[in-house]
């Protein structure tokens, strides 16, 4: 409602343009991610003949003021007046897309696609096109790396004469000077075969992927690998052979490691890129010199993907070309010299149970899974650890359980906390697993020593191991054994394992249910509240807050009201702290004035 | 083109001389590094103040025909402070060790600079409009009544007086114990490397917070160490190939095509020692204190404390072409040891074409050798001969018993006086030597 002297609503607005230019970066942050709202205040008319020309230009901020600004721009259609004014936008995203930056290049980029499906067919000839050919011949490689990404957005939807000047600055680019550019190139090579006729990728494309497939530089090199893939699913079966392979083999022999790892790394897309004839014959072998490459990066990256490949092979000698072909490497690969590469095999080795089935899995498979659980390195270890349940289907889990047991146990007395950490959280599943006899036979007393663990984060994670255990074998389980035990600690001298007590008994309340809270642990609770520690004081405080909800409100009244009544006079500040807000989270006091 | 002689092609000439006259030296002032950007447009040095001085190239005047331009100080900004090291109760130094350019990638310069622990990546941009017009206060700056505000300004951009910014980009910490001695930016323009007495670390200039250890000569026993690395360089033109040099006078190159760790090295290039010059200095005067590759990247010079060899690199055994800096220490070399200039690092660069070298020695003398006519000439940073374009006179340090006309006596040297930075403008004649406290620039003479 606008004033006699002045509009009131603008003041808000007034003050968003001012903090554009504001000293904390924070402020000028918020400000342009509202400048959608500064905008409609100004009119489309005023966004576009000032608001933009001013934003062109403020390319010297904060690199996150200006990604969040290349971010706004991308859904500025509107605002300026809808598709038809549309290309106000590019200046200033021209301008971003020359920053130093990648993030808020790459993001002007994304936002100027985006904006480029809202160009009409001539608006894109007449104001897009040209923008992005200024860019692919900027005299700065920022400009260029940018225009590799906008191509593939206007090829589809241009006349055939500037088809042909795309294709023609995108081969420029593709033999580019710097480095920068040619990978930038050869990063947008695959998308941008996607785009073009299947004629001009196999004139075009297929020169231009050679070419930088062989590239002096490793860093381009290795980025062809990728688009090998896009460009491999866009040619007929006939043409992968000739056009595709002879590449695809050298690079997998690259005489550079980083390009090898790519190939290993990208082998499960490849695989399905080329097909099954083509795996059969040329893949196969190609895998298994990567799982020997010479270098353990090539080897541990290989390794990733042996269930992957092997999932992916054709049906029908699928068993056969694991067994002669990929089991030998992998045999090789259990005992390898660096332990990224054991510890990458074993986190994949137990997938190729269900593969293979159970005859091989027991005779195979079986002793590389022992000997790995044998490993010294615990790494490798908890990797078969946590992937128990692929062979649990096969063959059950009583068959490792002879090996199983030490390497847990080992793993569970590691000097390494974080090891100790990792192996209690497989805990629930293999108990779910193994069983409930296996489990207190063999478990429980591990599981119950975790608890007086000199560190701490070993201590809470194992609390919250026995609520998953309850959880697991029910309340009648939790009473039989672990209550007791967790309710025994209460009286230990050490006031660090009293307070493990309470924060088990946080955990358990809620699983163990209303009758077992109530009758055994509550009364431990109370008592507790009589320590001579405040630290096990003010806890008690909180436990009753948090087992409150499970107990009957005259329980609560009875017997836990006094109590927290009593620590609310104690004399330790904190104490009487978390009493009162126990209190009042219980609705256990009284309103004054009732 | 020679560059060198002082028949022939061309005399040297001064040019222009930066820094205080003063004879007390501020310890900070010193000048630690000097380095060209890939153009030529820029130098920039280093002190042990931590400070950047950035010189830009000025076109030459119509005024004043016979310059070539001169070097303007650009942008000034403190690139390192002192730190405190608490977990180990160390000192760090504020002290620039080296800078490297990036090759420019849009209208701002970069480079990186280091002290003994952290790489710092700048961006040196140049600003000329400013933003005018607030709705909240008026051109004074007071303040307007926010009741009264009927409509909306939006800031307009204005002319201004020509603006330049130094801005930190990133800080790349934590990743040496020991002092780092060399950065150098590889060719692919993503990568570069740094490397510290024991250790080189391959970093992505856009990724801080962590480095690949791709070379760790620390012995499981620091007991049985026995030399340290000393200066490393990545190739200008294949990005897989990198060189390092240690104290013993040997250069590894190694490919990281090869394998992630370059342990293993590819290349291993050692002159056979002659026995018969064998002393108790040997070992500490074969240290190579620096390591260049040519432009062309088929070759790389190194400096030991005596001389300058330079090496083909498809040759390991022996250097090609050896050039005595200052042989007449060799008889000297006790009291160096006592005055402790015989550690002092030297620092060596090759011109444009890579047929001449430049490298330092002391009384505040430098040397140049042409490599295809195998000239060599000795000349001096002077207050006395910085006139305007005055002919810098070759100098003689007289070696046999009896001294000649013009020639300077090997004891009245003065070893305080030592150039250890010098660099060479990547395309023209013009070198800039650091002395001291004092940044001098030569250029050849246009006759």
């Amino acid at each position: 409602m606008a004033g006699a002297d002045g509009d009131d609503s603008l003041y808000p607005i007034a003050v968003l343009i001012d903090e554009l230019r504001n000293e904390d970066v924070q402020l000028r942050l918020n400000s342009i991610k509202k400048l959608s709202t500064i905008a409609l205040a100004l009119g489309v008319e005023r966004t576009r003949t000032e608001l933009l020309p001013f934003l062109t230009d403020t390319i010297y901020d904060e690199d996150e003021v200006l990604l969040a600004l290349a971010e706004q721009l991308g859904n500025f259609t509107m605002l300026v007046g809808g598709p038809e004014y549309v290309h106000c936008l590019l200046p200033p995203l021209e301008s971003l897309a020359t920053v130093e930056e990648t993030v808020v290049r790459d993001k002007a980029v994304e936002s100027l696609r985006k904006i480029s499906q809202e160009h009409s067919p001539v608006d894109l000839e007449v104001h897009f096109e040209p923008l992005v050919k200024r860019l692919a011949s900027g005299d700065w490689f920022t400009s260029r790396t940018s225009a590799c990404g906008l191509f593939s957005v206007c090829y589809p939807r241009v006349s055939s004469t500037v088809k042909a000047e795309i294709r023609q600055h995108f081969r420029t680019l593709c033999s580019d000077d710097t480095p920068m550019v040619r990978r930038a190139a050869a990063s947008k090579l695959g998308e941008f075969a996607k785009v073009l006729e299947l004629d001009y990728v196999k004139s075009d494309i297929i020169s231009l992927f050679t070419a930088l497939a062989s590239d002096e530089q490793d860093s381009v090199r290795l980025l062809a690998v990728e688009a090998c893939v896009s460009i491999a699913t866009l040619l007929p079966q006939e043409d992968l052979e000739t056009l595709v392979m002879p590449t695809l083999r050298q690079a997998a022999e690259d005489k550079s490691w980083r390009v090898r790892y790519m190939v290993a790394d990208k082998f499960s897309e490849l695989q399905k890129a080329v097909g099954p004839e083509i795996t059969k014959n040329d893949l196969v072998p190609a895998f298994q010199n990567l799982l020997k490459d010479c270098e353990a990066e090539v080897r541990a990256a290989a390794a990733n993907k042996v269930k992957e490949f092997c999932e992916n092979l054709p049906e029908d000698n699928r068993e056969q070309i694991i067994m002669t072909h990929i089991l030998p490497c992998v045999k090789e690969l259990v005992s390898d010299t660096n332990q990224h590469v054991k510890s990458a095999l074993a986190s994949v080795i137990m997938g190729l149970s269900t593969i293979l089935g159970k005859d091989n899995t027991i005779e195979h498979l079986l002793p590389l899974f022992l000997a790995q659980l044998k490993d010294e390195c615990p790494e490798v270890r908890l990797n078969i650890i946590s992937n128990l349940d692929c062979v649990n289907e096969v063959i059950g889990i009583r068959q490792l359980s002879q090996s199983l047991l030490p390497a847990i146990v080992e793993l569970a007395e590691d000097a390494k906390w974080r090891v100790r950490l990792a192996i209690i959280e497989y805990m629930p599943l293999l108990a779910g697993q193994l069983g409930v006899e296996f489990f207190d036979e063999k478990l429980n007393t591990l599981c119950m020593a975790w608890l007086i663990d000199h560190v701490y984060a070993i201590r809470e994670a194992a609390t919250c191991n026995l609520m998953k255990l309850v959880e697991k074998f029910g309340a009648d389980w939790a009473q039989n054994t672990i209550v007791p035990k967790v309710l025994g600690m209460a009286n230990d001298p050490n006031y660090l394992h009293r307070m493990t007590t309470l924060f088990c008994i946080n955990a358990l309340s809620d699983v163990c249910g209303r009758d077992i809270t109530t009758k055994q642990m509550l009364p431990v609770v109370l008592k507790m509240s009589e320590d001579q520690v405040a630290n096990v004081r003010f806890n008690v405080a909180k436990s009753l807050q948090k087992i409150g909800p499970v107990l009957e409100k005259i329980t609560l009244q009875n017997q836990v009201k006094p109590v927290l009544d009593k620590l609310a006079t104690d004399k330790d500040m904190d104490v009487k702290y978390f009493a009162h807000e126990a209190l009042s989270v219980l609705e256990l006091t009284y309103p004054a004035h009732d | 083109m020679a560059g060198v002689a002082s028949g022939n092609d061309f005399q040297w000439c001064f040019s222009q001389v930066k820094g205080a006259i003063d004879e007390d030296v501020a310890e900070a002032d010193i000048i630690s590094t000097v380095e060209f950007n890939y153009s030529g447009e820029l130098l920039a040095t280093g002190d042990k103040g931590g400070r950047v001085v950035i010189f830009q190239h000025e076109q030459e005047s119509k005024n004043r025909p016979h310059l070539r331009g001169e070097y303007n100080v650009y942008s000034t900004f403190q690139s390192h402070e002192p730190e405190f090291d608490y977990l180990k109760s160390l000192e760090i130094e504020e002290k620039i060790n080296k800078i490297r350019w990036l090759q420019q990638q849009n209208a701002a310069h970069f480079l990186l600079s280091t002290n003994d622990k952290t790489i710092k990546l700048w961006k040196i941009s140049e600003r000329d409009k400013r933003a005018e017009g607030y709705n909240l206060k008026d051109e004074d700056g007071r303040l307007r009544d926010p009741f009264r505000i009927t409509s909306l300004r939006v800031p307009v951009l204005m002319p201004m007086d020509l603006m330049v910014e130094a801005s930190p980009r990133r800080i790349f910490a934590n990743a040496h114990t020991y002092h780092i001695n060399s950065i150098s930016v590889n060719s692919d323009h993503e990568t570069y490397l740094s490397a510290d007495d024991l250790r080189i670390n391959l970093w992505h200039l856009e990724i801080t917070d962590r480095s690949f250890n791709i070379v760790d000569i620390k012995p499981a026993n620091m007991e049985e160490l026995t030399e340290v690395i000393t200066a490393a360089e990545c190739h200008p033109h294949q990005c897989n190939v990198f060189v390092y040099s240690s104290s013993k006078g040997t250069i590894r190159l190694c490919d990281m095509r090869a394998g992630a760790l370059c342990d293993r090295h590819s290349k291993f290039f050692e002159e056979p020692e002659d026995p018969s010059s064998r002393s108790f200095f040997s070992e500490i005067i074969s240290s190579i204190s620096d390591v260049k590759f040519s432009h062309s990247g088929r070759y790389m010079m190194t400096r030991d404390y005596l001389s300058v060899k330079v090496w083909d690199l498809n040759m390991e055994n022996r250097p090609v072409e050896t050039y005595q800096v200052h042989e007449y220490l060799r008889s000297k070399l006790c009291s160096l040891y006592e005055n402790d200039c015989i550690f002092d690092k030297f620092e060596c660069c090759w011109n444009g074409s890579d047929s001449a070298i430049m490298t330092g020695s002391y009384n505040n003398f430098f040397r140049m050798f042409d490599r295809n006519t195998r000239r060599d000439i000795t000349l001096e940073a002077s207050r006395e001969s910085s006139k305007p374009r005055a002919t810098l006179k070759p100098r003689k340090v007289s070696t046999g018993g009896k001294r000649k006309k013009d020639e300077i006596s090997v004891d009245s040297l003065d070893f305080n006086k030592k150039i250890l930075h010098t660099a060479w403008h990547p395309k023209d004649n013009v070198i800039a030597v650091a002395a001291t406290n004092n940044l001098y620039i030569f250029q050849d003479k246009i006759n």
